[in-house]
């Protein structure tokens, strides 16, 4: 039986120019091997060293693709025709990039561990990566990664580089204060790797440009320090398809894992909905171990870099959660939630929604703490005491932040012990109330006229407001 | 051996590629062949299959259109020679991974566009080892008036870049 074979032009200098010829055979298989035979030259442009088809050749029996027939097996008759048909591609940046000599000393150290190699360090070159906030977790991880070579470094953040950064955003030196953290990233790690493209977003990462950054990019990882832009980055990786390299931090504790809603859960299955404004304190009022974001940054790029060259167990659909002062490391298992608004059977979110008052920034249940309170501002406190009037200054911070510093004069009662030591205090004084920023001072407030007590008093912008206005030798923390 | 194509469809492929700039284009390259020359009479241009995200430094022809535009190539009693495509703020030169998915003989027009403008065309043909791309030279022909009809017709269609 013979069966046509349609041969394109690019081949047939290796078949006396003919563009179709007949070979006998049952199966496609057969045909090929006979062709092959009588036409040996045209081997090495069908298949590849061990005998596999290209991935470029595609072969036809009439209208059908043998990838969706029965590959070589795929049965020929004889009114069959079977085309070889290119499909044709090709793109200005290699994603399987050379590396020049100078990359390959570089690279040496990967290069000679059979895990990454030299088709691994070339899918890093080929490899993108978003880092959204460049602060505690991002510092570590846009520099290792510029470190390990991956070739697109993204980097997006609007802050400048505040003297508090410094205890744990080892990107940034004493010199950069002041700077716009971007600018200070891109000399620091070009430094570590010229051979990189750093790009950068001066910029929040909002809904409206969130989609069109990350899209460029093949791995998003979450260095956020709030809930809005953390649902945020979330929501993108989902819809765009992307994997959330996420890490988070709070004082003693961190925990990472990999969202990649294609292949497991998704930030939402683990939280749904955000936790109430206020509830969970952020670095700045919280404060945190200056070494934990390397820890939990750390693990967040080696995640990436496991990602891109294909080797390990990713952390898909686990939780790693990270005590310092215990020293530990748990893993919990993650599930997906077939439920899950985004990432679920039936997904209610199909695109980018207002995260702001998604996690109820803005809305009544914020403004639930700062009810008016009799307020006080620092100047006028100031001109008080100068006048030598009597009243007595109420300091709630705990006893470490008084420690650090204080007014004189002022009494030290922590929040959380104002109502076993309320019996301390005069219903006939006048008071003033103080914390570091005013937020806790007006909760003592509050609680104190409900107590009973009239002549009180909020210290507007507390302690900051202080060294702002006052008295500058005063440190701010 | 050489590529011939006149000066009109040379700016044709240079137009198409600034259209989709920062996007990578790609179309075929039909025509006759002369002993070892190639002379491009018809410009094809064709969908970038590629997805959304990758098409700024990636092209991919399927083989439906491949198959689509042979048969046309047929009925019309023309070869496909080749193919085109832009490299956007990159250099008119192969890629690595343009050597890797490579076929031979045909010719790879090359089309760098900087800032949104084409600044190089070039052609190049896989070297019979598989190993690299040798330059082809273009030779240009002034715009002769009797094609002009051939070269205007896929601009007609050029709105969804398909044959149907």
């Amino acid at each position: 039986m013979a069966v046509k074979i349609l041969i394109p032009t690019a081949l047939r200098q290796y078949t006396n120019d003919l563009a179709s010829i007949e070979v006998v055979g049952e199966t496609v298989g057969d045909l090929f091997l006979a062709f092959t035979r009588e036409f040996p030259e045209i081997r090495k442009h069908l298949f590849l060293e061990d005998g596999k088809i290209r991935n470029f050749v595609n072969v036809y029996v009439n209208d059908d693709d043998i990838r969706h027939l029965q590959r070589s097996a795929t049965p020929v008759k004889d009114s069959d025709v079977v085309s070889i048909v290119p499909s044709v591609a090709g793109g200005s940046q290699s994603g399987d990039a050379e590396l020049s000599p100078q990359e390959i000393e570089r690279y040496s150290r990967h290069l000679i561990m059979p895990e990454v190699a030299v088709s691994g360090q070339k899918k890093l070159k080929a490899a993108s990566v978003l880092l959204v906030g460049v602060g505690g977790l991002g510092s570590p991880v846009s520099m290792y990664l510029a470190a390990a070579g991956v070739g697109r470094i993204g980097l997006i953040d609007s802050d400048v580089v505040d003297t508090t950064n410094l205890q744990r955003q080892v990107l940034y030196s004493t010199a950069d204060v002041g700077r716009p953290k971007l600018q200070a990233a891109i000399d620091r790690l070009n430094g570590i790797n010229p051979f990189l493209k750093i790009e950068t977003y001066q910029e929040r990462l909002t809904s409206q440009n969130a989609l069109e950054i990350a899209a460029s990019y093949d791995i998003i990882v979450d260095g956020t320090d709030n809930f809005p832009t953390r649902y945020l980055v979330n929501d993108v990786c989902v819809l765009l398809g992307k994997p959330n390299v996420y890490g988070s931090i709070f004082r003693f504790e961190g925990q990472a894992s990999v969202f990649y809603a294609g292949e497991g859960p998704c930030y939402r299955c683990l939280y749904p909905e955000p936790p109430p404004p206020g509830l969970v304190p952020s670095c700045a009022e919280g404060g945190v171990l200056g070494i934990l974001p390397g820890t939990i940054g750390m693990i967040q790029a080696t995640e990436a870099v496991k990602l891109i060259i294909g080797k390990g167990e990713p952390l898909i659909g686990r939780l790693l959660l990270y005590d310092a002062l215990a020293m530990t490391y748990r893993e919990l298992k993650l599930r997906k939630d077939p439920d899950c608004p985004i990432c679920g059977e039936k997904p209610t979110v199909t695109r980018l929604i207002d995260y702001d008052h998604f996690c109820g920034i803005g809305t009544a249940a914020d403004r639930r703490v700062p009810e008016p309170v009799r307020e006080i501002s620092v100047i006028e406190l100031n001109n008080r005491r100068s006048a030598g009037k009597e009243l007595h200054l109420i300091d709630v911070r705990e006893p470490h932040e008084f420690d650090i510093c204080r007014l004189p004069d002022s009494l030290l009662i922590p929040l959380g012990s104002l109502e076993q030591r309320i019996a301390e205090l005069d219903r006939s004084w006048d008071i003033v109330v103080m914390c570091r920023s005013g937020i806790r001072s007006a909760k003592a407030v509050k609680f104190l006229r409900e107590a009973g007590f009239e002549q009180v008093e909020n210290l507007k912008g507390g302690i900051l407001a202080w060294a702002d206005e006052i008295d500058s030798s005063l440190p701010k923390y | 051996m050489a590529l011939r194509i006149d000066e009109n469809q040379k700016r044709l492929v240079g137009s198409f590629s600034e259209e989709s700039y920062p996007d990578e284009c790609c179309g075929f390259l039909l025509g006759r062949r002369s002993g070892t020359d190639k002379e491009v009479v018809l410009i094809m241009p064709t969908v970038n299959e590629q997805v959304r995200t990758e098409k700024y430094h990636r092209f991919l022809i399927s083989p439906e259109a491949y198959l689509k535009c042979e048969r046309y190539a047929q009925e019309n009693e023309l070869d496909i020679l080749g193919f085109y495509h832009s490299h956007p703020d990159a250099p008119a030169c192969p890629s690595d991974f343009d050597l890797k998915h490579a076929w031979p003989w045909y010719s790879y027009i090359i089309v760098s566009v900087r800032k949104g403008q084409t600044s190089n065309v070039t052609s190049w043909v896989l070297a019979d080892d598989r190993m690299s791309f040798e330059g082809e030279v273009i030779e240009s022909n002034p715009y002769s008036p009797e094609e002009q009809d051939v070269a205007s017709r896929p601009v007609e269609s050029q709105e969804d870049r398909t044959w149907d």
